[in-house]
């Protein structure tokens, strides 16, 4: 503090800390308490609100474990692979819908980032070690170009392509290997098409921080570890991947944050099966405008999100200095 | 137009860590002053509270006898030469010279050839347009030094500018450093730990160990009469006795060692109860061929002579196991004694000086 | 040998990877001159520009993009000073001040934009102020602020602040030294600060969606154009926003490239 007042002089330091200030407590602080507040507050005609009936209550809570609903499971069947050889009889269950839906968006959620991950060390390891310097600064650009067109522009390409009579139906029909065209997006229990699109639009995510993580490593120190006679999986395991830790957490960390919130790919590869806790939300919000149930269930998203980066931090042992690059 | 800089009382406290303890020094208009200690010894310390980047704990800082007391460093008289010079290094050489004529609101063209005439001062000319990266360290050096010249500072306060230079740039710029002083007749504070630089620029020295001011004197009285045990250890090389006096009359008196006992000179404030060593340095050190009943001889060994050009480094060991050192001239007529020769060395009595030990000579012992 | 073959499946592997990262964009670019109802490059029913046409006489994309231009260039002249200032006061905390502070700086980069687009709107709206466009800018630079502010940090961090000190000992006032020394070295930050602020403000979807109110951005249009019924205006549109990344990202190819036979011939 006496730092800051040394270094920029009274005027200057007071401007910085108002302009903070009014960030995080105008922006950030007041409005979050504002929506833990509100999501406590009863649903009431406006002629009520700051009557007897406007107590703090758990009601907006409690709404996702009511309205039970019979719903079928998604187990390995006919359902998820066509063909496949497992086949389980379908499992009824009477769940309260919303919260059959919370789990399901994390679980899916959880599911994208680990592809994402899977997907994307072997990328990062090749741009930092493997490919030629030269090429990759090209390389690089066009990975980038997919980033600067829009994540809904992103999205609205996977719309196109997995459409029933789209360009991949079509293809393959005319190739012969089909002979109707597919619903693409009614795979694996109706989700196939969003996790398509979650793992197209957010997978530059997790590529990106990984990558910066590997450029940071000593090849001598892989070298190192191959000299002593280390092989591949060993060096992996117990060279490369410690040292990317932060990378890692940190791209699952955007990833499941951007997926769990994502309210474009749901909603434009949907499915008639496919349900997403953001569109819940927006379900509260603009349908049935009560506004204190999507405080609850925004919330209920915050939570989530925050217990997974601290989950995260806490299993990778990283800083949130390290998560926020 | 230059300044006198007067410390009254003091001291400057880091939480608990006591950098500079009740200090007090006056430094005359026009003088080039030293401080000269280890790191860590609380020089920088002093330096800051003058410029004014940081306010003492407790104490006054009078500058051309005006207490500074809440004057912040851009309203003082005084510029700075930074360790690392801190040229910005977006800005060309020229307005880098200007830049404290510019926050004064001179026009352009006077700036540039205020800029051009301190280049000429520095002996750097030509190089207004290019930027500090452009050069090499001795002429950002001296572009450091003009910029700081050109506010016309009633006092110029350099930290240790020299360091990062190699050894025969370092020797040139310290003459190029007096010259300039001597030319302009500002006062220079100069900070350092190089003790060859102190003694051969400045006026007087301070030479300061834990944020406490040892001596303050011109360079020959310090190097000659030390005023305690620091001080000759810190400044040039010393042979160090530890015993205790037996005798002491009118300046002068025995101290016995595990190695005999010697006629000697005492120092500053010394008394027969004082806790005491005896310090002998190196050139003082004579070898016994001719004079062979000395008042103050020892037996030694001779174990390594070590060749410097215009003198010679002769290491040796006493009876005792400690190493003595002897700096003799070249001559090849008269060679040093060859490794592995037993001889003894000689003192005279007046350059065998006993200090009072501070507190700071525990602190500063190497050996 | 065995390591060559791993290295050469990896190449391959990346090299699929960013084909498949390139093909939507240009089957979806493609689609903008088919002839189809449809949007879709096959079946292939014809070359045409109607959809651009079309682009070009819908009003409301029109609205939209000059609104989607104006939330953006508010986000860049608020996030911009907002996220400065914050790395400013970050940098000179120590501690455990410095980690919340940073903390909470952090925290609107990791929550979903549904939720600070809910809490935006509800927390205005107890003042009256009704939702809108306005609110769709506070809620967006409540996060791009943050992404600012780690870009001015990370600059913030390879400045001299003897430097500062030079400038205050030469006699600057704090606001001189504040513009003319470590304003140019923060400059690139800055800069590369306001470009990504000014694109994510533009692609956001999720914290606009709950606070535009009735007004409609062109990232918002789309989107709900979706549900709507999709024509290929909605390609014409794509096509011309690759366009412009793509001939963005050439000339900066060609610079580079420019760049790097330069040193190369001034090192030969």
């Amino acid at each position: 503090m006496t730092d800051l007042i040394q270094r920029y002089g009274r005027g200057l330091s007071w401007l910085s800390i108002g302009l903070t200030a009014f960030w995080l407590l105008a922006l950030v602080i007041l409005p979050y308490l504002g929506l833990f507040e509100q999501s406590f507050r009863p649903y009431l005609p406006v002629d009520e609100i700051g009557g007897p009936n406007d107590h703090y209550t758990l009601h907006n809570y409690m709404a996702l474990f009511s309205n039970p609903q019979d719903i079928t499971l998604c187990l390995p069947g006919k359902d998820t692979i066509p063909g496949s050889p497992i086949y389980l009889p379908d499992l009824v269950v009477n769940w309260p819908i919303h919260l059959y839906i919370f789990i399901l968006t994390i679980v899916y959620s959880s599911v994208v980032t680990l592809i994402v991950l899977m997907l994307c060390y072997p990328i990062a390891y090749c741009m930092a070690k493997v490919m030629d310097p030269r090429s990759l600064p090209t390389f690089f650009l066009l990975l980038v170009i997919p980033l600067w067109v829009s994540e809904l522009m992103r999205s609205f390409s996977w719309y196109i392509i997995l459409s029933l009579n789209g360009p991949l139906s079509t293809l393959l029909m005319d190739l012969g290997i089909l002979s109707a065209p597919v619903r693409w997006t009614w795979g694996l229990c109706g989700y196939s098409g969003i996790m398509v699109g979650l793992i197209y639009t957010y997978v530059l995510f997790m590529l990106f921080p990984v990558y910066n993580a590997m450029t940071s490593l000593d090849s001598n120190q892989i070298e190192a570890a191959e000299d002593l006679g280390a092989g591949w999986i060993r060096k992996h395991w117990r060279v490369i991947i410690p040292h990317c830790k932060p990378g890692i957490a940190s791209g699952s960390v955007t990833v499941f944050m951007l997926a769990a919130s994502s309210l474009l790919v749901p909603s434009l590869l949907a499915s008639p099966k496919s349900r997403w806790f953001t569109e819940v939300i927006q379900q509260w919000m603009f349908e049935s405008h009560d506004w204190n149930s999507g405080a609850a269930y925004a919330f209920l998203l915050l939570v989530v999100c925050t217990i997974f980066v601290t989950v995260m931090m806490k299993l990778f042992k990283v800083g949130l200095s390290d998560i926020a690059k | 137009m230059s300044a006198s800089v007067e410390l009254r009382s003091v001291t400057m406290d880091f939480g608990k860590y006591r950098a500079v303890d009740n200090v007090s020094v006056k430094i005359n208009p026009g003088e080039f002053f030293s401080f000269l200690g280890p790191s860590g010894c609380g020089k920088t310390t002093i330096l800051r509270m003058v410029s004014g980047f940081i306010e003492p704990t407790a104490g006054q800082v009078l500058i051309g006898d005006q207490d500074m007391r809440g004057i912040g460093p851009n309203k003082r008289p005084t510029a700075m030469i930074f360790q690392n010079l801190a040229l910005f290094p977006l800005m060309t050489v020229w307005e880098n010279i200007s830049f404290g004529l510019e926050v004064r609101g001179v026009d352009k063209t006077t700036r540039r050839a205020k800029a051009e005439e301190l280049l000429k001062l520095v002996e750097l000319p030509g190089v207004a347009d290019r930027f500090p990266s452009q050069l090499s360290g001795g002429q950002r050096q001296r572009v450091a030094i003009a910029r700081a010249l050109a506010v016309e500072p009633q006092l110029m306060l350099l930290d240790e500018p020299l360091s990062a230079l190699d050894l025969k740039l370092r020797q040139h710029m310290r003459a190029e450093l007096r010259a300039i002083q001597k030319r302009t007749n500002v006062t220079f504070i100069y900070i350092t730990h190089d003790q060859g630089e102190a003694l051969a620029m400045s006026d007087r020295v301070a030479v300061m160990s834990r944020g406490q001011i040892q001596q303050v004197d011109v360079p020959q009285k310090i190097y000659n009469t030390p005023a305690n045990g620091f001080v000759a250890s810190f400044v040039g090389e010393n042979n160090k006795f530890t015993g205790e006096l037996t005798s002491v009359s009118d300046g002068a008196g025995k101290f016995k060692t595990d190695v005999g006992e010697f006629t000697v000179t005492l120092g500053q404030g010394v008394s027969k109860e004082s806790k005491c060593r005896l310090y002998v340095r190196p050139e003082h050190i004579g070898f016994a061929g001719k004079s062979k009943s000395h008042v103050n001889a020892i037996p030694v060994t001779v174990e390594d002579v070590s060749f410097e050009g215009n003198f010679a480094v002769v290491l040796m060991r006493d009876k005792a196991g400690r190493r003595r050192s002897a700096e003799v001239r070249n001559d090849p007529m008269n060679p040093p004694p060859q490794p592995g020769t037993s001889t003894t060395i000689t003192f005279d009595p007046d350059k065998a000086l006993v200090l009072l030990d501070s507190e700071a000579v525990a602190y500063a012992e190497r050996d | 040998m065995r390591n060559k073959f791993r290295h050469s499946a990896l190449l391959i592997y990346c090299y699929c990877f960013l084909a498949l990262m390139l093909v939507p964009l240009a089957v979806m670019g493609g689609a903008a001159f088919n002839d189809s109802k449809f949007p879709t490059v096959l079946p292939w029913k014809g070359w045409t520009w109607r959809w651009f046409v079309d682009l070009y006489n819908d009003d409301t994309i029109w609205q939209a993009s000059f609104n989607t231009l104006i939330v953006a260039i508010a986000v860049v002249v608020m996030s911009v000073p907002i996220g400065t200032a914050g790395a400013l006061l970050v940098n000179s905390l120590k501690g455990r001040s410095r980690t919340l502070l940073y903390a909470l700086m952090i925290s609107p980069v990791l929550t979903p934009g549904a939720v600070i687009g809910i809490s935006t709107l509800l927390f205005w709206f107890k003042f009256n102020v009704p939702a809108g466009l306005h609110l769709s800018v506070f809620a967006q630079v409540s996060f791009i602020a943050a992404y600012v502010m780690l870009m001015v940090l990370a600059r913030l961090q390879s400045f001299d602040s003897a430097l500062e000190e030079a400038a205050l000992d030469l006699g600057a006032t704090h606001w001189q030294s504040l513009r003319r020394v470590l304003l140019p070295h923060l400059y690139p930050a800055l800069a590369a600060g306001s470009v990504l602020a000014f694109f994510q403000s533009i692609e956001n979807f999720n914290a606009t969606q709950f606070t535009r109110g009735a007004s409609t951005t062109l990232t918002v249009y789309v989107g709900s154009k979706v549900r709507t019924g999709i024509t290929p205006t909605i390609n014409a549109l794509a096509f011309i926003l690759i366009s412009i990344t793509v001939i963005g990202a050439l000339a900066y190819e060609i610079r580079r490239r420019r760049i790097a036979a330069r040193a190369a011939e001034a090192e030969a």
